[in-house]
């Protein structure tokens, strides 16, 4: 059973029923699932976590969700220790909190397998989104999965490419001849017209929870303890404060001790509203443009950025932002020391490690979570230039005479 | 009538234009304020408006003309 008991407005703390909506009626500031904390801390247990299913769902007690789940696989994904990569930053307890290892590529499916659950509860005959990458996928597999329609809204002008790994699951894909933000607006009035359940709208309180299972999954693997810094990419800011609920969570329900990790937001520098506004010591995060190859995190306009930079701040963390030059680097330096081929967003969280690194911000013996969100193979074309090889004739003198030395080095 | 939640965005030197008056009395659009944080330098408001669909649209044109940014209250709901 769920122990969620109302939603909550993150502003002005007023709750309301747990319904498909995401803004408070009042001051029209964010929703947020909160939970009867005693009675779940009655039934939840290491355990029974440990008894349960090796997915994200051994945590379904401190989620929203009732009855049947719609999984596909998603979670307990490796988290590595990353000897190689800390010998090259001087860091002594790092690992690499790897999400790429999801059933399609990204950690969006621990999200969106909470929201199609729910999506099915509220009886939404259609799921929707509009992505051109990881959640588009994501949400056409589980709607999949759940029978359920789905409607995935894309910028017309989006290369074929990037979608095939969303079209493969038959969603009715929906090209918009326009702008990002004319994307948005379309959707915004999209919701108010028509009973879908909007994946990242109105079911975004629920959608949210599932997120916190990666920093369950992160604790547990240490060994029931959290970690002293943790360094995860911000797009609109959820991931990030739901890892930091997620430690707090486990630490309340006596499943870890105290929480004192520092949590670093890492965003790429063609798309940092959140580090803007850390870096001026500002309480609002004001929108940009975005223009950075860090295409699934270029959020302008961030929902969750308050609430990222604040748990930035109270954590006595960090937001760090990266050229793209420093992402490719940091994607390269991933797969060459770790191998582990992340996309762009996982280049932005190695290079602001790095950067954290040699700044000395992070400690050489901090126990340390970088946390790797999706799969390089998304985007491969970003690395192209990768491929140099040698070029031989089917023969044994050719090879030698191209590769000779550096094969007997 | 439809309603529109969503954030105007006021660079330094649209601070002190009456903007959200005249909306209001240019189009059919009631404005309602329900937060907001303006200073000197920037300023942000959450509002609602309410109106036709087609004068709502009119309003958030015209307002993004004169330099406003002009988002959705839910944020960017394109995702990566």
């Amino acid at each position: 059973m769920s122990y969620a008991k109302a939603l909550q407005c993150r502003k002005c703390g007023r709750e309301s029923h747990l319904e498909p909506v995401n803004l408070c009626d009042f001051c029209f500031s964010p929703l947020e699932v909160v939970y009867d904390y005693k009675a779940m801390s009655r039934a939840v247990s290491k355990e029974k976590i440990v008894s349960g299913p090796p997915n994200m769902w051994r945590y379904r007690s401190l989620l929203p969700v009732d009855g049947e789940v719609v999984d596909i696989g998603t979670g307990f994904t490796p988290l590595v220790k990353a000897d190689n990569l800390g010998r090259e930053l001087g860091l002594n307890e790092l690992y690499i909190k790897n999400d790429c290892l999801n059933p399609t590529f990204s950690f969006k499916d621990r999200v969106v397998s909470v929201a199609i659950t729910r999506a099915r509860d509220f009886g939404f005959p259609v799921v929707a989104c509009a992505s051109t990458g990881n959640l588009a996928a994501s949400v056409a597999a589980h709607a999949a999965k759940a029978h359920l329609k789905a409607y995935v809204f894309i910028p017309a002008d989006i290369e074929q490419s990037k979608i095939i790994s969303t079209a493969i699951y038959n969603p009715t894909l929906v090209a918009v001849q326009g702008s990002y933000d004319d994307v948005n607006r379309l959707c915004s009035k999209l919701v108010a017209k028509y009973n879908w359940g909007f994946i990242n709208i109105n079911l975004r309180p629920y959608y949210a929870e599932g997120s916190k299972t990666l920093a369950y999954e992160i604790a547990e693997q240490l060994g029931w303890r959290a970690p002293d810094c943790v360094i995860a990419p911000a797009a609109s800011g959820l991931l990030f404060t739901r890892i930091w609920k997620g430690l707090e969570e486990f630490s309340m329900l006596r499943l870890i001790g105290p929480v004192n990790t520092h949590m670093f937001v890492a965003q790429a520098a063609g798309s940092s509203p959140i580090v803007n506004a850390f870096e001026a010591g500002a309480l609002h995060v004001h929108p940009v443009k975005p223009n950075t190859i860090a295409k699934s995190i270029a959020i302008g306009n961030p929902a969750d950025g308050f609430y990222a930079l604040k748990a930035a701040r109270e954590s006595g963390g960090a937001a760090c932002a990266v050229s793209d030059d420093e992402i490719l680097e940091g994607m390269k330096l991933l797969a060459q020391t770790e191998g582990i081929f992340a996309e762009t967003a996982g280049g932005v969280v190695i290079g602001v490690l790095k950067k954290l690194a040699v700044s000395g911000t992070i400690k050489k013996n901090d126990l340390t979570v970088a946390v790797i969100t999706a799969s390089g193979l998304k985007t491969p074309e970003v690395v192209a230039d990768i491929v140099r090889p040698f070029v031989i004739q089917p023969s044994l003198e050719s090879f030698e005479e191209v590769l000779g030395e550096r094969a007997k080095a | 009538m439809a309603k529109r939640r969503v954030m105007f965005t006021f660079p330094p030197k649209l601070i002190k234009e009456p903007i959200i008056y005249n909306l209001g009395h240019k189009f059919k659009v009631v404005t309602n304020i329900r937060r907001a944080d303006v200073s000197e330098n920037k300023g942000w408001v959450v509002l609602e408006l309410e109106g036709e669909e087609k004068e709502i649209d009119k309003g958030i044109e015209w307002v993004a003309g004169k330099g406003v940014r002009v988002d959705p209250v839910v944020g960017d709901i394109m995702e990566g």
